[in-house]
């Protein structure tokens, strides 16, 4: 049985453990809210991207763009985009087993990889895979011009032919509590939908504007920044939901140390007892012994 | 009767820069300058790196350094999706200045040999770190 000074010198210890954990559920929960503002600030220039690339649809009868082009599947390139850090639960682990997974799963020969955040970085390299080229997690408060950094390498890849098509492993944030590990094709990209232009005519929404420079062009300069949107929303995602598993990690560390600081002082106290009880004993019998 | 107003925005990716009633805008069209005021007709226009500048429906006026995006408007409401904006009182100056000299000693340097990626780069540039001086007021012409 360990002695009480060995139980509460454990006491200390796990209480430490706490006090950090507890911390780091507090920093990972206040990251979390300035990562949803920045998402929550972005959504007015995404939502009118959209908007454009749909009006500007149907006046561009024969879209023509490198970043549509669609291309005899040779080269594939997953980008994965995962932490730097540990401490967050099972999300790095989560979305590095899918990325493999779909990765075993390609048929194509030439599988090249883009690796964001030094968990995935360092386990494709580990693994014998082809990174292409790696980038450090985005903080929270990264400049956009660090993300069109990334934007450009992934574009760059595509546009140079060395692949010819461009898949992206990242993970949705559903809510703080629940984050789900995802594979989605990004380039090239889907045609705008042209939302049954056949069906109306020319009545309410299709207002007469002017373009300048023309639709084409215009919709040649759109495309490049609705690449570099999607990628800065599915980053910054990504840090939300890294946060969130840290956030859920960190609160279960928290109250098992509880638990344990529970379970320890009772062990203590027991210990205490004991000992007091021993030392009674001690005297008593001392007392009797010189009386008889 | 005061002059009529219309409804701007101007996002980034980042951020509302600004959101209100204005009377007239003049935003740097790829093909030049072009001004917008109330009534105007819809009309969708990229923009190259320029001043952008901003009459407010209760008088003040707005200038801000923007580096390339879109304009829309229509119905009276106007927005502008730029890459960058920053309001000509937030903008570092000596930086811009520095970024300026950067792109201009390698577009003088480099011009003939490098290829072609290079010198667009530097050109654009130094078109943003003009506007920005521009903007800020620091110089006449870029």
């Amino acid at each position: 049985m360990p002695s009480l000074r060995d139980i509460r010198r454990k006491i200390r210890t796990v209480n430490n453990i706490k006090q950090i954990t507890q911390a780091m559920k507090m920093v990972a929960a206040a990251r979390l809210k300035k990562v949803q503002d920045r998402v929550t600030a972005g959504k007015p220039y995404a939502e009118k991207l959209q908007e454009l690339m749909g009006y500007l649809a149907p006046h561009v009868t024969q879209i023509q763009h490198p970043l549509l082009e669609v291309r005899p599947i040779q080269a594939t390139g997953v980008v994965v985009i995962a932490g730097d850090k540990g401490l967050c639960g099972s999300y790095n682990n989560n979305i590095i087993r899918r990325a493999q997974q779909f990765l075993n799963g390609l048929t194509v020969s030439e599988k090249l990889l883009i690796t964001i955040g030094r968990k995935s970085t360092e386990f494709f390299r580990k693994r014998g895979y082809r990174v292409h080229a790696s980038f450090p997690q985005i903080g929270v408060d990264a400049p956009y011009a660090e993300i069109k950094r990334i934007a450009d390498a992934i574009t760059g890849l595509y546009l140079s032919q060395t692949v010819d098509e461009v898949y992206i492993a990242y993970t949705e944030f559903v809510s703080s509590l629940q984050q789900r590990p995802q594979v989605i094709k990004f380039l090239p990209i889907e045609p705008p939908q042209t939302e049954t232009t056949a069906g109306r005519g020319t009545p309410e929404g299709a207002l007469e504007y002017i373009f300048e420079p023309p639709a084409p062009e215009l919709l040649a300069t759109l495309l490049p920044r609705y690449v570099e949107q999607r990628i800065y929303h599915l980053l910054l995602e990504s840090v939300a939901s890294e946060f969130g598993a840290r956030m859920t990690a960190m609160t279960n560390a928290t109250d098992n140390a509880g638990e344990l600081i529970k379970e320890l002082t009772l062990a203590a106290n027991k210990a205490r007892q004991a000992s007091i009880t021993k030392e009674l004993l001690e005297v008593v019998s001392g007392a009797e012994a010189l009386k008889g | 009767m005061p002059e009529k107003s219309f409804h701007l925005d101007i996002v980034t990716p980042e951020r509302l820069l600004f959101s209100g009633e204005v009377t007239s805008v003049v935003a740097p069209g790829v093909k030049g300058y072009f001004g917008v005021m109330a009534n105007h007709q819809p009309m969708i226009a990229a923009l190259s790196p320029g001043v952008l500048r901003v009459e407010g429906a209760g008088g003040g006026q707005t200038v801000m350094a923007v580096s390339g995006g879109f304009f829309e408007v229509s119905d009276n409401r106007a927005i502008v999706l730029a890459d960058t904006a920053e309001l000509a009182q937030e903008i570092d100056v000596p930086r811009a200045r520095a970024a300026w000299q950067r792109a201009k000693d390698r577009l003088m340097g480099r011009l003939k040999t490098d290829e072609k990626l290079d010198v667009d780069r530097a050109r654009a540039a130094l078109l943003r770190a003009a506007a920005r001086l521009k903007a800020a007021g620091q110089i006449k012409d870029a």
